[in-house]
């Protein structure tokens, strides 16, 4: 039994060591192949050909990308939610909704890509564009977003809704003041993980924002507009010359970057909204 | 005079297949406190929670009038808001919110429009009324979890009283607190009676017998019997009654 034990522990201690390290070399070789570009030209200048300029533009773009994405997702996600959580008569249709958003979180990136090249791009004529882009990436992490934001709505406590609406508030002002106030942690959280999603997505938003190497920044979100991963994955195909394998690598070090960045900062966000729930008035 | 009257109130749950009030008349003596005892499930929790129509959260099927102050609360034209501002109401958990002393306070009133420079004032006197001011004076922007048992149930007893209600309805309100706790909150109800009209749900019949005027004994979701608390527990007009408060059942 001891020995069945330490045969297991030491299994599961091993596995534990070999995911660590497959990570590590990932990354690894990530930096080891990308560090050398990158300097502040490489940040600040705008592609020129496959292995010359920077990817000013393109790390722009992801930012205008995913805050669009946001712009479109998280309202309706967080909207969806409540009435999914608070409001939905407990009945079929309403299980039919939380199944088809289920169902919605598991389709391939090249499916929604599919659908928003041919729905936003050509059939609402909005052209290949940071808008067709942006909304694509919407559709993408609107199901997580509903689905985290609904897990957090359901986890705040029925005692504070009751002290709430024994108080002599309306439904709408405790889901307010109460429900969204404590659920709101649980989704940032959910709101991370769609950041995190649409940010590293390349498929959906090669069929509908942009080449990816794009040497200008849109000036209207009817624009064409640049974004890392298409860049990555252009220079991957077309590119075949170390330089611009490099150069992938190098703004690859720069999406895991930015997302870590983004991860970060949502963390210290929501822990400071933690203890600012804990005293102090809102 | 009597506060609340209840005629010919019946509740049912589950589609009308649990009944779970029967026929309930009842009156309610205005700054008293009426103490309701009872085994569990007896339906005295579903008693206090029609008086300010807490039970219609769940699906049930309200019967008969409660009359407050001469008004039926479950015609169309009473507003549930207005009613609850009327009827406080604190819980068998302490509930306060994840905010702050302060915040927990004030809400009641924010939520009923009062404007930000009259909150201080409501708040420090709330607090006072629960007993609770000396002890949190200087942490006000504290949270609320940072504090005892005892403390948060006087929290919540003092944010019920922040909306200046005139019945307030306890629910078994000392359940999960010490004695020390437990005595503190009844010295609170006997100063509150002054004010507001009390009911309170208890399974400790002691705590009945210490500080309550009236006492009502239901059972099996009947109202068994009802009448001054010495009464009760000296000379039970009903066999039930007796046998219950002898420890014989429940």
């Amino acid at each position: 039994m001891n020995i069945k034990e330490k045969i297991v522990k030491g299994g599961l201690f091993v596995s534990a060591l070999i995911s660590v390290v497959v990570l590590l070399i990932v990354i690894g070789y990530i930096v080891v192949n990308g560090i050398g570009v990158i300097s502040l030209d490489f940040l600040l200048k705008s592609p020129y050909r496959f292995e010359y300029g920077g990817v000013f533009p393109q790390i722009i773009g992801s930012l205008f990308l995913v805050a669009l994405c946001l712009l479109f997702a998280v309202p309706l996600g967080v909207a969806s939610a409540i009435y999914l959580a608070e409001y939905a008569p407990d009945n079929v249709i309403t299980s039919c909704i939380r199944l088809f958003v289920e169902c919605l979180a598991g389709i391939p990136s090249i499916v929604i890509g599919l659908f928003g090249l041919v729905f936003l791009v050509y059939y609402l004529g909005f052209g290949v564009s940071m808008l067709s882009g942006g909304l694509a990436l919407g559709f993408m992490i609107l199901p997580w977003t509903v689905r985290a934001s609904e897990e957090a709505i359901k986890a705040v406590p029925r005692s504070y809704r009751e002290a709430s609406l024994a108080l002599g508030a309306s439904k709408w002002q405790t889901i307010r003041s109460v429900v969204l106030k404590s659920a709101y942690p649980g989704i940032i959280t959910g709101i991370l993980l769609g950041i995190g999603k649409a940010i590293g997505e390349t498929a959906v938003v090669l069929l509908t924002a942009g080449s990816g190497l794009e040497s200008f920044l849109p000036r209207s979100i009817l624009d064409p507009v640049a974004s890392l991963p298409v860049y990555v994955y252009m220079l991957a195909t077309q590119g075949q010359t170390s330089a611009a394998y490099s150069r992938a690598f190098g703004a690859s070090i720069l999406l895991i970057t930015m997302f870590l960045v983004m991860s970060i900062s949502a963390l210290f966000l929501r822990n400071r909204y933690i203890k600012r729930m804990s005293g102090g008035r809102w | 005079m009597s506060k609340i009257e209840m005629k010919g109130l019946s509740v049912y749950y589950g589609n009308g297949t649990v009944h779970a009030l029967k026929d309930v008349n009842m009156k309610i003596e205005a700054n008293k406190i009426t103490a309701l005892i009872g085994p569990s499930g007896c339906g005295k929790t579903t008693f206090l929670r029609a008086l300010n129509r807490m039970n219609e959260l769940i699906r049930v099927r309200t019967e008969g009038e409660v009359l407050i102050d001469g008004i039926d609360i479950y015609s169309k034209k009473v507003d549930v808001i207005q009613l609850r501002k009327k009827v406080g109401m604190v819980f068998q958990q302490p509930n306060p919110f994840p905010m702050s002393i302060y915040d927990n306070v004030a809400y009641g009133p924010r939520i009923h429009g009062v404007r930000n420079r009259e909150l201080d004032g409501i708040v420090e006197e709330s607090l006072k009324k629960a007993a609770l001011w000396d002890e949190v004076k200087d942490r006000l922007e504290e949270n609320a979890f940072g504090f005892s048992g005892g403390q948060q149930q006087r929290l919540c007893i003092a944010r019920a009283l922040a909306v200046n209600p005139e019945i307030i309805l306890f629910d078994e309100p000392c359940s999960s607190l010490d004695p020390i706790s437990t005595a503190r909150i009844e010295e609170l109800l006997s100063k509150l009676k002054r004010e507001y009209t009390i009911v309170i749900v208890t399974h400790n019949m002691q705590q009945a017998a210490r500080i309550s005027d009236f006492t009502a004994f239901f059972l099996m979701g009947e109202l068994i019997e009802c009448g001054k608390t010495p009464q009760i527990f000296e000379r039970p007009r009903d066999k039930r009654t007796e046998d219950y408060i002898t420890g014989r059942f429940g």
